[in-house]
Parts: C-alpha cells; structure tokens; sequence
C-alpha cells in the first residue's frame, strides 16, 4: 500500500472512530449548553444505557430495536432522576460544587453497577449482521457506517428540534438566561429535566451502539469516552450541536493518523495537544462565537 | 433551613460513628481466634484491572473453601481477609501494609498485576510475610538484581518461559520467516513478552518487521491495524489480556489481515471466543498453562462450576493454584513462623494444585509444563504440550 | 504586622506540639503501620490540596491538572535519588523547581483561558505529562519506576506540610496574594485597577505546581514504586474534591478535606466493595448540605479561638 492509500484507509478509520464520540458528545453538549455543568456522569450514563440495552436483549429476548428504545427511555428517566435528586438542589450553588457532585454522581453510577453486575466484561450479541464493503482495497465495515449515519440524523433532528420547535426555543431561552426565561413564563426547571432526559437517551443510543459494534461492555467502559467526548464538544465549542459532531469526527481523525503514522502510545497527547491549541487560537471553540466578557 | 442544618448535623453524626466503628471494627479484627489462620487476600477489586483482580480472588476463595470444608488445617479453618490495590502500585502497598499491620495476616495472596506486586514486595519482605502472586509473570517479581526475594512466590510460569515458546513454535512449527508484534505498552507483562519473543524468533532466523503499541482499555485498534497490516508478514504477535485480545483479532480480520495470529496465556478466557467471534479466531495459537479438557484439570473446573456457574478463565485458575500451594505449606509448616512457611513454600515438591503437578524451583517459581492451544470454528483444540523445564 | 508574627509563632509551636503527640504514639508503637502510611498520605494530600487550593479556591483560576506537576515531582525526585544517590532534600528541591518551572511554561500560554476552557486544558496538559512520562523508557516506561529508597519519613511529611502551610498563609495575605483574590473577584474589575492579572495569574500557578512537585517527591519516596498510573486525571479530580469538600479559598478546609477523604478512603479498606458506592454518597451529601465546602470561605486561626475563649470568659 501506498502513502495516499494508507492514508485514505486511517481518514476512514478515523471518521468511523469520531462518529461514537461525536454521538456521545451530542448529549453532552445538550446538557452543557443549558445548565452549563461538566457533566461527568454522562459517561457513565452511557454505560448504564449499554448495560439495559444488553439485559433486554439477552434477558428479555427482545430484538435490536425495541431493545434500543427500551434503553433510551430508562436512561432518560434515570437521567431526569439524577437531574431532579443530585443536581437540581444544588441549582444556585457555586458552579464547583455542582461539578464534584457529578464526579460523585459518576462512581456512583460506575461502583453500583460493578456490585450488581461484577467488573468482568461482558459480551454483546451480535444482534446486527456486520458486514465489511471492500471498496477497491480499502475497507469500511457495515456498522460503522450505521453508526455514522444514526450520529448525522440524531443530529439533524436535535438541530430541528432546538431551532425550530418551542420546545426548543425554550431551551435556547432558558440556556441564555434561567432566570429570564422563567420570568418569561418558561418553565425552566421542566426545561431543564427534559433536557437531561434527551442528553441521556442519547448518551443510552450510543452505550448500545458502541456495545453491538465492540462486542464488549464493562462498568468503567464510560470513563475515556465520556473524556474524549468531553474534549470533542469543547473542540467544537460548547452547546453548539454540529460542533460537537465535527470535534468528535476531528478528534477520532487526529487519533487514527497519530496512531497511523506516529505511536499509538502518542495518541492521547496529540489530541489533547491539537485541543489547546485550538482553544488558544479560538478560545470558544472551532464553532463557537467569541463573545467579550461586558462587566 | 433549620430542617437542613438538623439533617446535615446527623448525616455527619452517622458518618463520623460508622467511621469510627470501622477504626474500631479494624482494631477487634486483630484479635484472630487462636483456631483461626488468617490470610490475606490482597487483589484489583477496583479500577481498570478489577476483572483480573476478581477472578483470581475467585479462585483463591474456591480452593479455601474447599480446605475449610475438609476440615481445616490441622484442624484450624482458614479466615480471608479481602483488601483492595484499587488497580494502582501505590495503593497496593497501601492496602498490603492495612493486612499485615491491621488484619494481621500470615501469608498474603495476589495481587494479580504485575507491577503491584512488585510495589508490595517490599512492604511484605520487611514484615516477613510470604507473598504468593498468582499471576504476575514478569522474571522481576521474584528475582531483585540477581537475589531471590526471600518471601516472594508465584503459581505462574515466567514470561522468558512463554516468549521462548512462542517464538520457537513461530519459526519451527509455522515455518515463519516474519513477524509482526502488537504490544501493550501499558504492561510489563506484554512488552517484556514481545521482548523476549523476538530475541528468540530472530535467533531461530526469523525476523520481527514492524512493532506497534496500544494501551490496556483501548476499544478501536483499527489505525494501527492498517499500519500493521501493510507489513505483510507471516504471523502477528499479540501478547494482551483478553478483553483487548477480543477486539484486536476482531478488527484485524474486519481489516482483512488473514496471517496467523499468536498469543500467551493472558488470551485463555472463555470471554475471547464471544467478543472476537469464531470464524476471526481461525488461525490463531496461543499458550497457556493447561487445557480444559486435561484429566488433571477436570476437578478443579467442575467445582468451579459448581461454585460461580460460569467456566473459569485462566486467572481463577492460577488464584486456585496459589491456594492450593499455600494450603499445602500451611499444612506442613503451620502459620505462626514465617521462616518455616517460607521454606515449606519453597520445598513445594510434585503438588497436584487445580492445573497441574507443581514443584517450586530456586527462583521461586513453580516449574511448570506449558501448553499450545489452537482455536478453530469456536472450540480449542490442543496443539501441542510442552514439558516442564527441569 | 507584630501580631501577625507572634500569630504565626503560637501556631508554629502549635504544630510542633501535634508533631511531638503524633511521632509519640508512632514510636510507642500506638499507631499501626498501616495507619501511619496514611497519616504519610494524608499529610501529603493536605500540600496538594493547599496548593491546588491557591490556584482553584484564591485566585480562581479551574485547573484540573494537578496530578500532572506531582508526576512532574515524583520522577524528578526518584531520578535523582535512586539513579544518582542524592539526598531527599534535593530531590524535593528539584522536584519543585521542574514542577514550578513546567507550571510557568504551561500557565503563561494556557490562563488565557477561561473557566471550562481553562479546566479541560489543564485537564489535557496533565494528560500529556503523564503520558511523556509514559513513554520514556529510562524512568520505567508505563510500567513504573522501581526499587526507590524508602525514605519519606513522618517528620519530612509533617515538616515539609507545615512549611507549606505557612508560605501559602503568608502569601495569601501578602499584597500578591490580594491581587489574586482580586482576579478571583472580578478579573476585569481587578485588570482596571491596575492588577497584572497575568503576573498574579501565572505566579499563583507557578507556586501551586511547584508545592506539587514536592508532593509529588514525597509521595514517590513513600512507596517504592510509582507508576504514571497514580497520576491519571482522576488524581486531579480527588484532590479537587479535598478542595472543594474542604471549602475553596479556606486553608484551614483544604487541611480538613484532604483529612476527610483520606480518612474515608483508609476506613473503608475493610469492605472493598462498598468503599467507592459510601464514598460517592458521603460526596454527594456533602455537597448537597454544604455546597460551599466544610468551611466555604472561613479560617480558623488561633485569634479567632482566643477570641472566642475571651468572649465565653467575659459572657
């Protein structure tokens, strides 16, 4: 194989790569957007979604996709529980204290679930036929491109659902101002549940996904790509949902060619190398606007 | 708001007592029964090596048991304390230091991790208390510059071992001319393998081509894969546990690397079969330290079964090993002095333990047959068994 | 100014009299050895908290990579005294000249930032020290540096904890330390002034790195082996937890944070299994009940104790 050739082959691992974090930071770029909380636990949320969608196929014997929205809608109730019982109260408290409660919400989640279901890893059916088109010698597989096209759709629909119903105009109002928007007569604390509800069910999508495409799911699967998700919505500045898709595609990018023509071992560092660099040249983000901060 | 201040004043009150009591609690763990023999178990039970930890802690409770049930040791039951190295060297020490100091413990089993155990050997060499490692294969762990640590064993075989096996089953068997390797840059259990392993397939005239890194928890492994794959070489060396093991195999054959793949005895679990699939395991070997289907094995497997209603894997396996070793020391040599423990452990000759016959050598290591399985359409096959080193 | 001194005096003699009890009941054998690692370790996490505390909590600046400087420390440290057979105190002393002078190289460039950029770079950049670490082969690679001298002993913790204590107090109070909590305040607030926010912002951190870099030897001389795998992110989050359980901006609450979750973690040692699940519901209570931390902004010094002494006395 050739240099171009190679380097085709490691931009498609790459995409297929950024496509889960780019489905994973859509949740978390949701929540940021409105309450404006790291939220940690949103890895773990994740995982948790992975975990009911491999009990209601492999317990309840359901089919892929019942089973896949069996697990969204638990994982969004969980996500609205944890919202209203460790976040809600702590609504005026300073932004910190909020953040350590996720961590704390986050080895919750992760530290229950390996009482319950032991650390051992566990296999995922293979409830999804995989097949691998050879385009020439180049080689893409079937779930990967599933995978890209539920994160593009999902998108498309979260973009329409934000911008254009009143549903989401109250999000975007009560993301701008809270207190403002309940002034308005917006219920924010609805908002807000149902925002946490939304972020989650996705966060549940991609555990299932994630799990058919590797195989495997283990309690402390959430922990790097909830990170890598992290540092994606950041890439693609904060709240802004097609950021998010375009830093986790960036970012699964940048790690296959360091992989590919440096060290694997290298990878991390490069990506979050390329992230500071960015944020020093575009301090919101590559989507973001640069607002001045008024006194 | 006095409601709150009311609530805060007892949570804290309830924190603080059930800390307190657990100080406490520790403190009355000291007073071990004399018809006791308290053990520690020291094992990842959590953080990223929990599942490694966990199955070696099975196996270790299994062969207790099992004593227990026979009556103890000379009359005396065994008592295990658990503790935790949360995954981490520092931390092992740490937890290692809470068994001797607090729980008191004679002997202390794991942990599981190489470099863990290599971090709390020093704490249990100056307490004098004997560590057995059930599955820490690195030469390092028993042998500091030269010089047996006097205290420290293994149920393993050594990395040097597996290496030399592989490689020479590479270039003899297969015929091999080429190598790839895939290493885990994060353990020394893997990189002191791929180490090894090309010492002795270049000596044997092959040659190594290329080497690529991942790090333990990588999910998608496909770039370097594609690197990999361009080498075009005749066999691919993948030392690993096996949750990584599964998922490299897979993605390689998805990227359309057909040469054989070899692996050490970090891919014997079950789990690997499910996760990588059957027809991607096609053409892959890998050593280990026993078959299922050996006679030897089949009483240990069958109560295993009987206990955890799941097959073991290989680090249940090796835990069970440490416990029946230990047993047999305490057996012989009691628990109230370390010295003579330390040499019954040491004079461990012709054990049947769950796998195989052991006899520990003056490295401190058990001396052990290996064998080479083959998987095909989804079932191991034995390939061939190689003979203990004398 | 007289006062403060004598202040400083009574709780310097204060500290020593603890240290006196403390290495009395070591010695008398009253305290168990595992206990005495994590009176080791807890001294240890009140530096990093403190320290990280003058970066978080004074000049409110969110870093979240604390844990990278203390690597920082710990391999310069061990490099030095097992590799060329040098006292601690030098290892310690160059541990934090490397953190310090990596923090200054780091913090010029990335404060900058602001808030949530401000903490996933840091994040990031702690990220990548460990993993260069990871990948130099001379100091063990991924798989850790062995065979270190045991050599922190419970008078170096304590002492070297004190010392720090007072810097940071003293800093704190300097007209430095105003300027930082000025930038914390309002940084704009604090720029029109005639603050150099900059200055104050790097040096705040250039210290708080450097007091890890200690840390950071201290703990690698604790426990014969490090491995870059003590200084994960998740490292950085715990002793942001100490800081803000403690109270950010307070000392006297970084003291009693990095304590608390030690202790928890040590006195949860006997059930492994629960010890994360009680750990995460302590944290999420804490913060539910007291989301300012234990002690938000407040100090306890001895003035305010005599003060309340004379006040009983008079009532």
């Amino acid at each position: 194989m050739d240099f171009t050739h190679l380097l085709v082959q490691q931009l498609i691992n790459g995409v297929s790569l950024g496509s889960i974090y780019a489905l994973i930071a859509l949740g978390y770029t949701m929540i940021y957007g409105i309450i404006k909380l790291i939220n940690f636990a949103h890895g773990d949320i994740y995982m948790v979604g992975a975990y009911i969608g491999f009990f209601a196929i492999t317990q309840a014997g359901m089919s892929i996709v019942p089973a896949l929205l069996v697990s969204m809608v638990v994982t969004g109730l969980l996500g609205m529980v944890v919202e209203k019982l460790a976040y809600k109260p702590l609504r005026h408290a300073p932004r910190i204290s909020i953040l350590i409660t996720a961590i704390g919400v986050s080895f919750f989640l992760e530290y229950t679930s390996m009482y319950f279901v032991t650390p051992t890893p566990r296999t995922f059916p293979a409830v999804i036929d995989n097949i691998s088109f050879n385009l020439g010698s180049f080689v893409i597989n079937g779930q990967q491109l599933m995978i890209l096209g539920i994160t593009v759709l999902l998108m498309a629909i979260l973009t329409f659902i934000v911008q254009k119903t009143k549903t989401g105009k109250a999000m975007r109002a009560a993301s701008f101002d809270t207190e403002t928007a309940q002034l308005m007569g917006i219920d924010s604390d609805r908002i807000i549940s149902l925002t946490f509800c939304i972020g989650s069910a996705l966060a549940a999508a991609a555990g299932v996904l994630v799990g058919i495409y590797y195989n495997t799911i283990d309690p402390l699967m959430g922990i790097m790509p909830g990170l890598k998700a992290f540092v994606a919505a950041v890439l693609g500045g904060i709240g802004i949902l097609p950021g998010a898709v375009a830093g986790g595609i960036i970012l699964g990018i940048i790690e296959a060619l360091v992989s590919g023509f440096l060290s694997s071992t290298f990878r991390d560092a490069a990506a979050f190398a390329i992230l500071i660099l960015v944020l020093l040249v575009k301090p919101s983000g590559l989507f973001g606007k640069n607002t001045r901060e008024k006194v | 708001m006095n409601f709150k201040k009311k609530a805060w004043k007892l949570a804290s009150l309830a924190i603080g007592t059930m800390l307190m009591g657990s100080m406490l609690a520790g403190c009355g763990d000291q007073a071990a029964s004399s018809d006791e023999i308290v053990i520690g178990s020291n094992f990842e039970l959590t953080g990223n090596q929990a599942n490694y930890g966990n199955a070696c802690n099975e196996g270790l409770k299994l062969a207790i048991k099992e004593a227990n049930d026979a009556g103890g040791i000379n009359g005396k039951k065994i008592k295990l304390v658990e503790a935790d190295t949360k995954s981490e060297a520092a931390e092992s020490v740490n937890s290692a230091t809470k068994l001797i100091s607090d729980d008191k413990v004679k002997v202390i089993v794991g942990p599981a991790v190489t470099a863990n155990v290599i971090a709390e050997s020093q704490v249990a060499t100056d307490n004098k208390v004997p560590v057995i490692a059930p599955a820490a294969t690195n030469p390092d762990v028993t042998v500091e510059n030269g010089t047996v640590k006097p205290f420290i064993f293994r149920s393993c075989f050594i990395d040097p071992q597996q290496g030399t096996v592989m490689a020479t089953f590479a270039a003899k068997d297969l015929n091999a001319k080429t190598a790839v390797m895939y290493i885990d840059s994060s353990s020394d259990y893997s990189k002191s393998l791929g180490k090894v392993f090309k010492e002795t397939f270049e000596a044997a005239g092959g040659k190594v081509v290329m080497e690529e890194a991942f790090l333990a928890k990588d999910q998608d492994f496909k770039a370097a894969l594609t690197k990999l794959k361009t080498a075009n070489a005749d066999v691919m060396f993948v030392p690993a546990y096996y949750e990584e093991v599964g998922k490299i195999v897979k993605q390689a054959r998805e990227l359309g690397i057909t040469a054989t793949i070899l692996g050490t005895d970090g891919w014997d679990d079950p789990k690997v079969i499910d996760i990588a699939g059957a027809d991607a395991l096609n053409n892959t070997y890998f050593s280990t330290h026993y078959f299922e289907q050996d006679e030897e094995a089949k009483p240990f497997i069958e109560a295993y079964k009987k206990e955890y209603n799941k097959n073991p894997n290989v680090f249940a396996a090796l835990g069970y090993d440490a416990g029946k070793m230990l047993i047999d020391a305490l057996k012989r040599a009691g628990a109230d002095d370390p010295e003579a423990l330390r040499k019954a452990i040491e004079g461990i000759k012709d054990l049947q333990v769950g796998t195989a016959k052991v006899t520990v050598d003056k490295n401190h290591n058990p001396i052990k047959g290996a064998v080479i399985l083959e998987t095909r359409n989804g079932e191991r096959m034995m390939k061939t068994k190689i003979a203990p080193e004398q | 100014m007289n006062f403060l001194r004598r202040n400083d005096l009574i709780m310097l003699i204060f500290g020593i009299a603890l240290f006196a009890l403390l290495q009395g009941l070591i010695s008398a054998g009253a305290i168990s050895s595992f206990w005495q690692l994590n009176l080791l370790l807890i001294g240890i996490n009140v530096i990093m908290s403190v320290s990280l505390n003058l970066i978080n909590g004074y000049t409110g600046q969110f870093s979240l990579g604390h844990a990278g400087f203390m690597a920082v420390g710990a391999y310069v440290g061990v490099v030095l005294t097992t590799n060329f057979h040098l006292p601690l105190i030098v290892a310690l002393l160059a541990g934090a000249a490397g953190a310090g002078a990596l923090g200054f190289l780091i913090g010029l460039p990335t404060l900058r930032l602001r808030g949530d950029y401000l903490a996933i770079a840091t994040l990031g950049l702690g990220e990548i020290i460990r993993i260069v670490i990871m990948n130099i082969q001379y100091v063990g690679g991924a798989a850790g540096f062995k065979g270190i001298p045991h050599l922190t002993t419970f008078a170096w913790v304590f002492f070297v904890m004190l010392f720090t204590l007072f810097f940071i107090k003293n800093f704190v109070n300097s007209s430095h330390g105003r300027a930082c909590i000025a930038i914390r305040e309002n940084e704009i607030a604090a720029e029109a002034m005639g603050v150099n926010t900059t200055k104050y912002k790097v040096m705040a951190f250039t210290i708080g790195a450097a007091f890890a870099g200690v840390a950071g030897g201290l703990f690698a001389h604790s426990f014969y082996l490090i491995s870059p795998a003590s200084f994960t992110f998740m490292a950085s989050f715990n002793y942001l937890i100490m800081v803000v359980l403690g109270g950010l901006g307070s000392i006297t609450g970084s003291i009693a944070g990095a304590f608390v979750v030690t202790f928890i973690s040590a006195a949860l040692a006997n059930w492994p299994e629960f010890r994360m699940i009680i750990y995460a519901l302590a944290l999420i209570l804490l913060m539910f009940y007291r989301p300012q931390g234990l002690f938000g902004y407040m100090e306890i010094t001895n003035a305010k104790i005599f003060d309340k002494i004379l006040k009983r006395g008079r009532e």
